[in-house]
């Protein structure tokens, strides 16, 4: 079979890059290896409004499990922060439907679609790649212009592509996730936790659902003394207010990667979302840079097609772009995480004190002065501040 | 070689893109190791639930 554009895995970025690029009349074929899209979900499916409209992304109503108003922030002691107000409302999605709503899209866009059907390998050829796949029909040879690498975190292309694509262990959460129903929280908001006992260098977190909750936890290995799946069974077992009457319906895990630092193009290839650890590297947040590096993937990629230009030279301009919205961002929220590492239990509770639910706000958008300025009137966490968030 | 306990594995994929040598491979709901592996024992040091064991 030949083919303009491959795309490796119907996730999100999968499907978005898709979608953009039959739209720009793309020959564009998408393999995934599940039998059905979207499940097992690795994902606890928050995202907020305000930047999927700035990427023009609207979710199908039944993609919606739950509108939120904003989020409540807790310290070890249980002293909460909320954060509300504009730019907060957010959606906890379905994914499942989420998911199987885009590919919908993109096929009625132009997109082919296979199911249960994986990707094996594949090798440049004459300057174009030959990917083996491998599903229902038994194995055969795709030949594509274009290779997109949307195959998330356990990504193959990358390194098919002999680009450095691995993954660091200690930039990599271990996560861990139960779907529960009968969870008594406060349904307004999603709830994150933090200290360095309830989840180490990482947090909890408790997404109300249509009638349930992703209660979850990602944590980092170096400062970890049990596996995830252990510190998720002990918060549970700490917070009998909201789980004494609550029990699992869906189990999941998964890797997040919270450092971006692997090239996305080679010759013929773009990698985009995961599968190029595009994650935000605070909240570990990657729906929505999964769904803004395909929609940039498929532009360039689309115009490279119709120059016949897909050399790595050509393609760096997806690289460019992404850049130029994310990099200083991505930056400053790396500094901001290596702070975050630092801190003991007993800041997280001065933290808790001296910010409002603003100051957070702004911190996850990479401005930190202000935040610098706030802690000047607190010597004990002054020293790790200027440590880590100046130059 | 790393085992996997097909009886806890989660199919989350996480392990796989740890592995220096691309040892691992999720075939949908089947974790597959292949003779590459070296027993670096990073992916049994992520597995969120244990389900990998080697000598790490
Ligand atoms: C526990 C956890 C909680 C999270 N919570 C959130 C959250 O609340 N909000 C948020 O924004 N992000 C969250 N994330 C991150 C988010 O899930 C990812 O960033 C997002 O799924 C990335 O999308 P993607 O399309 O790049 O990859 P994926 O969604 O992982 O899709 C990759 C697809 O490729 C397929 N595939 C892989 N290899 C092959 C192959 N060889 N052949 C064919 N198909 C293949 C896979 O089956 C899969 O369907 C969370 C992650 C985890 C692990």
């Amino acid at each position: 079979m030949k083919v303009d554009c491959l795309v490796v895995g119907a996730g999100p970025a999968g499907s978005v890059t898709a979608g953009d690029l039959a739209r720009r009349g793309v020959e564009t074929l998408v393999v995934e290896k599940k039998a059905e899209i979207g499940p097992p979900k690795r994902c606890a499916e928050g995202v907020s409004q305000r930047s999927l409209e700035a990427l023009g992304i609207n979710p199908h109503p039944h993609s919606i499990a739950r509108t939120i108003t904003g989020a409540a922030l807790y310290a070890p002691s249980g002293k909460q922060v909320v954060m509300e107000g504009q730019g907060m409302e957010g959606y906890v999605l379905e994914r499942k439907i989420f998911e199987k709503h885009l590919a919908s899209q993109a096929i009625q866009a132009g997109a082919r679609y296979m199911v249960k059907t994986q990707v094996l390998d594949m090798q440049r050829v004459n300057g174009a790649w030959e990917a083996q796949i491998r599903g229902l029909e038994g194995t055969e040879t795709v030949t594509a212009d274009l290779v997109i690498g949307a195959d998330g975190v356990e990504s193959k292309v990358g390194r098919w592509a002999g680009l450095k694509s691995l993954n660091r262990l200690t930039d990599y959460h271990s996560g861990f996730q139960y779907e529960m129903a009968n969870v008594s929280v406060n349904e307004s908001y999603i709830h994150l936790f933090f200290g360095r006992e309830v989840a180490p260098l990482g947090y909890v977190w408790v997404f109300p659902k249509a009638f349930s909750a992703n209660v979850g936890l990602g944590i980092l290995e170096r400062e970890a003394r049990m596996r995830s799946h252990q510190y998720l069974k002990r918060f549970i077992a700490n917070h009998p207010e909201m789980f004494a009457r609550a029990s699992p319906i869906e189990v999941n895990g998964g890797g997040i990667p919270v450092n971006h630092f692997t090239d996305m193009v080679a010759d013929g290839v773009m990698l985009v979302g995961d599968a190029a650890q595009l994650v935000n590297p605070i909240h570990g947040g990657g729906i929505v840079r999964a769904m803004h590096s395909a929609q940039m993937a498929a532009e360039v990629g689309a115009s490279a097609l119709r120059e016949g230009d897909l050399s790595r030279d050509r393609l760096l301009s997806y690289r460019r772009q992404w850049d130029q919205v994310y990099e200083d961002k991505t930056a400053q929220l790396l500094k901001l995480r290596f702070f975050l590492e630092k801190l003991e239990d007993k800041d997280f509770e001065l933290l808790a004190d001296i910010l409002d639910g603003a100051d957070i706000f702004e911190l996850t958008q990479a401005r930190l002065s202000f935040f610098i300025k706030k802690v000047l009137k607190r010597p004990s966490l002054l020293g790790l501040a200027k440590k880590y968030l100046t130059d | 070689m790393v085992v996997v306990n097909h009886y806890q594995c989660l199919h989350c994929g996480g392990c796989v893109g740890l592995c220096p040598v691309n040892a691992l491979t999720l075939y949908e709901l089947h974790l597959e190791v292949s003779e590459a592996c070296t027993e670096c024992g990073i992916c049994v040091k992520f597995c969120p639930v244990g389900a990998l064991e080697g000598t790490p």
